[in-house]
């Protein structure tokens, strides 16, 4: 294990940065500007639509905050994967629909892929496109080298990616395909002929999901075959460390709320806050969530100074987290009674994001498992 | 990590001068078993053995290094906190004065008038007198205001008349802190705070009783107070401040006082075994040998789970506590602090019981029985969990505490 700094690597510029974030948000991207962005059909059976604020998002990449962790070579700002972590805390505290974990993502692994191609797409990101991850088949196997899509001798892409994450938001696809000799990694225009998104119906509102299908698509190959599979799990740790964040955002602001809400709601002559029934559950969330926010900012740190163990201490992270996630969901709803329980309401949408964010990239029990294998021994 | 690479110049000097005493002064095995830790003390021998460390530590200016000289503190500035790092690197006993150097020492420290000071904290910290806290009645426990013991005015004098309860270590100690009742008509503006002479007072109005924990071991008592007279010069502070003065000894027992207790340890009390009851490592080896469906234990996919959520709760709670360190990744200063006790305990009660279920049949031996795995010690330790889990504030306290002061909800008092 590799020696940390004590303070994360959370230095005076990713104070300034995650300031600045806060700032933004609560300036720009209210609870109540949402529930009106995303929440104005209640239709179970509505048709799917990618709602975000684009203006919002254009500000976002103007701050050049999707750049945060692009390396100064590729013309991004080169900072520490704390510095996402933060960043995507504050995303998640509004829930903000957005491209901006996706990109994070796609920032990690085209930077683990080394090779010019991938720098090709760390320089797009740099300069302002949004890019997601197509990596998952149609089961959601969560091997990073099980795909549905595979590279055809003159080295275009066909086949089907499932799961993919904000894809109607992004400009191109990060693509894991089979090869000659395994798994590599493409780059694909999303708007490339032969490209086509097929929109899942999914329950988050704060999200977009798709199965992207490539018929014969040109790529250009940012991990060759065989190496794709190694920069996909390279990445993991600093992936799973942002999502976390975002989960651990969106549960403070389910904590603040409901805490609120606590504070006010009189019954039986007394805010519902005093009952210890309401109280104590409250507190344990609050724990939840500090448990996973301390193991994101621990995970983020070990990416950032090398540490092997980053992977340990990033399925840690995101357990905590999904555990956290549900828990939050839950107890918010409950607490605020019928009124919690309507659409009206702003807490289903952060249930739901949480609901989402629980599953992506493995839920707890997988990580348990995964660390169980490390931890005890391998797997009887 | 060493944070010896941030230590001021002066720190630095202290450090090295507690690193090279320690490595020649460390006093080695105990001639007897030592419990797991000084709560538990009950053998006049091993105490005896642990005062004599305690004071080869104090003489050497390893303990109360942040007190002033004039009351036998050792003058410097934040390096109670270095001497307790070296001493716990260099796997020492702990320290047997434990209630007084938590809680006497800072308590007194600051409400005492300073003849009572200079009189009573030396030999507190050099561990020749024995501290206890008389706090808990029985009708007086998690409502902690609710004292009925009464002290009553009597010219210069004080006399006492109560019954405290959960007394730890008043079998061994010299003196008490404590909290009493001088008016009955005001809950809490009635309180008064005092330090009261215990060994000298035997049968002169004070009488200690041991209380058997429900493991079968002594360490707690009560204590019975029937006209103690003891001189208005040992009142703490002003008649009725007793609530204040309280919540000093509180802050400081939850970790969140100005005055780092010392604080020692390390030092494997069992010779013929590494197993802590504390550590998931420890838990592991244990669960490798134990037996379920003609497998070991840690095979089973159920048993793995519940190894792995422990050993993240841990994790997290070491990360934690990391974070409180860094005022910028915090938007409350309380609010990781005062989870402290309420987590550490938990944790330390979830992770024996854990270890005994893993065990199956075997859970069912005791230390007496040869057969026991690890000498019966994980059945031991989470009975023992719940003396942390219900004193100092029970944990219900503890959330109550944390849903008020840092979430801001509606008060139970």
């Amino acid at each position: 294990m590799k020696t940390q700094p004590d303070n994360f690597g959370f230095g005076e510029d990713e104070g300034m940065l995650r300031d600045a974030a806060r700032k933004f948000f609560q300036d720009n991207a209210s609870v109540d500007e949402l529930h009106k962005l995303v929440a104005g059909d209640y239709d179970p059976h509505r048709e799917s639509e990618c709602l975000w604020n684009q203006d919002l998002w254009r500000q976002v990449v103007e701050l050049g905050w999707t750049a945060a962790c692009v390396p100064e070579r590729a013309g991004g700002i080169g900072m520490p994967v704390v510095a996402a972590v933060a960043l995507a805390e504050e995303a998640g505290r509004c829930a903000f629909p957005s491209p901006l974990l996706a990109t994070f993502m796609s920032t990690f692994v085209l930077d683990a892929c080394g090779t010019s191609g991938a720098d090709g797409g760390l320089e797009a990101i740099a300069g302002g496109a949004a890019i997601t991850l197509a990596v998952t088949n149609r089961a959601g196997s969560l091997e990073s080298s099980d795909t549905d899509v595979s590279v055809g001798d003159d080295g275009t892409l066909t086949g089907t990616a499932s799961f993919a994450q904000d894809a109607r938001k992004c400009d191109s696809f990060v693509v894991s395909a089979n090869g000659n000799g395994g798994v590599g990694l493409y780059l694909v225009q999303a708007d490339a002929d032969g490209v086509q998104i097929s929109p899942d119906h999914i329950i988050d509102l704060t999200r977009d999901q798709a199965s992207v299908s490539f018929d014969n698509v040109q790529a250009v190959e940012v991990a060759a075959p065989g190496s794709g599979d190694a920069a996909l799990d390279a990445a993991l740790p600093a992936m799973l460390s942002v999502l976390s964040a975002d989960m651990v955002g969106a549960g403070e602001w389910l904590l603040q709320t409901t805490t609120e809400y606590a504070q006010t709601r009189v019954q039986f002559d007394r805010a519902i806050g005093f009952f210890q029934a309401v109280k104590h559950p409250l507190v344990n969330l609050m724990i939840e969530i500090d448990d996973a926010k301390s193991l994101a900012y621990n995970a983020a740190c070990a990416v950032d100074v090398g540490d092997e163990e980053s992977i340990d201490l990033a399925r840690m992270a995101k357990s905590r987290a999904s555990d956290m996630a549900v828990f939050s969901g839950s107890r918010a709803t409950q607490f605020h009674g019928g009124i919690g329980f309507t659409w009206e309401a702003y807490v289903h949408i952060f249930f739901k994001r949480q609901m989402h964010s629980q599953t992506l990239l493995g839920d707890a029990r997988y990580h348990r498992m995964k660390l169980a294998d490390v931890l005890i021994s391998p797997a009887a | 990590m060493s944070k010896a690479s941030k230590d001021t110049p002066l720190q630095a000097e202290f450090r090295a001068h507690a690193r090279e005493w320690l490595q020649n002064n460390h006093p080695g095995r105990p001639p007897v078993q030592l419990p797991q830790g000084a709560l538990e003390l009950s053998d006049p021998d091993a105490l005896e053995w642990l005062q004599g460390w305690q004071k080869s530590a104090y003489d050497a200016g390893l303990i109360g290094c942040d007190y002033s000289t004039d009351v036998g503190g050792g003058g410097r500035e934040d390096c109670q906190r270095i001497a307790n790092e070296e001493m716990l690197a260099a796997k020492t006993p702990y320290l047997p004065n434990i209630i007084g150097l938590g809680m006497g020492a800072p308590t007194v420290y600051f409400h005492a008038r300073d003849s009572v000071k200079q009189e009573l904290l030396p030999r507190l910290f050099s561990g020749e007198d024995i501290w206890c806290q008389g706090f808990s009645e029985p009708g007086a426990g998690s409502d902690l205001a609710n004292q009925q013991t009464f002290a009553r005015r009597d010219g210069d004098n004080w006399v006492i008349n109560g019954h405290k309860v959960w007394t730890t270590l008043a079998h061994f100690a010299s003196w008490m802190i404590l909290l009493c009742r001088t008016d009955k008509e005001d809950k809490y503006n009635g309180l008064s705070y005092f330090v009261v002479p215990i060994k000298s007072k035997l049968g002169d109005g004070v009488t200690v009783r041991p209380l058997i924990k429900m493991t079968g071991e002594t360490g707690f008592n009560e204590v019975l107070f029937d006209d103690l007279v003891i001189p208005d010069e040992y009142r703490l502070d002003e008649v009725g401040a007793g609530w204040k003065v309280a919540m000093t000894t509180l802050s400081h027992e939850r970790g969140a006082g100005p005055m780092v207790t010392p604080n020692a340890g390390g030092m494997s009390m069992r010779e013929d075994s590494s197993v802590s009851t504390y550590s998931t490592q420890s838990l592991i080896s244990m669960a490798k040998t134990q037996m379920r469906n003609g497998k070991p234990a840690s095979d089973d996919p159920l048993i793995r789970d519940e190894i792995v959520k422990l050993h993240i709760r841990r994790q997290a709670f070491l990360q934690n506590m990391r974070r409180s360190r860094v005022s910028a990744l915090t938007d409350h200063p309380n609010r990781i602090p005062l989870q402290n006790k309420l987590v550490s305990s938990e944790l330390n009660q979830d992770l024996p019981q854990l270890a005994y279920q893993i065990q199956g049949h075997a859970s069912t031996l005791s230390v007496a029985d040869d057969k026991a795995p690890d000498g019966g010690v994980w059945p031991v330790a989470y009975m023992n969990s719940f003396g942390v889990t219900i004193a100092a504030g029970t944990n219900e306290v503890q959330r109550n505490i944390l849903g008020e002061r840092v979430l801001g909800l509606p008060k139970t008092k």
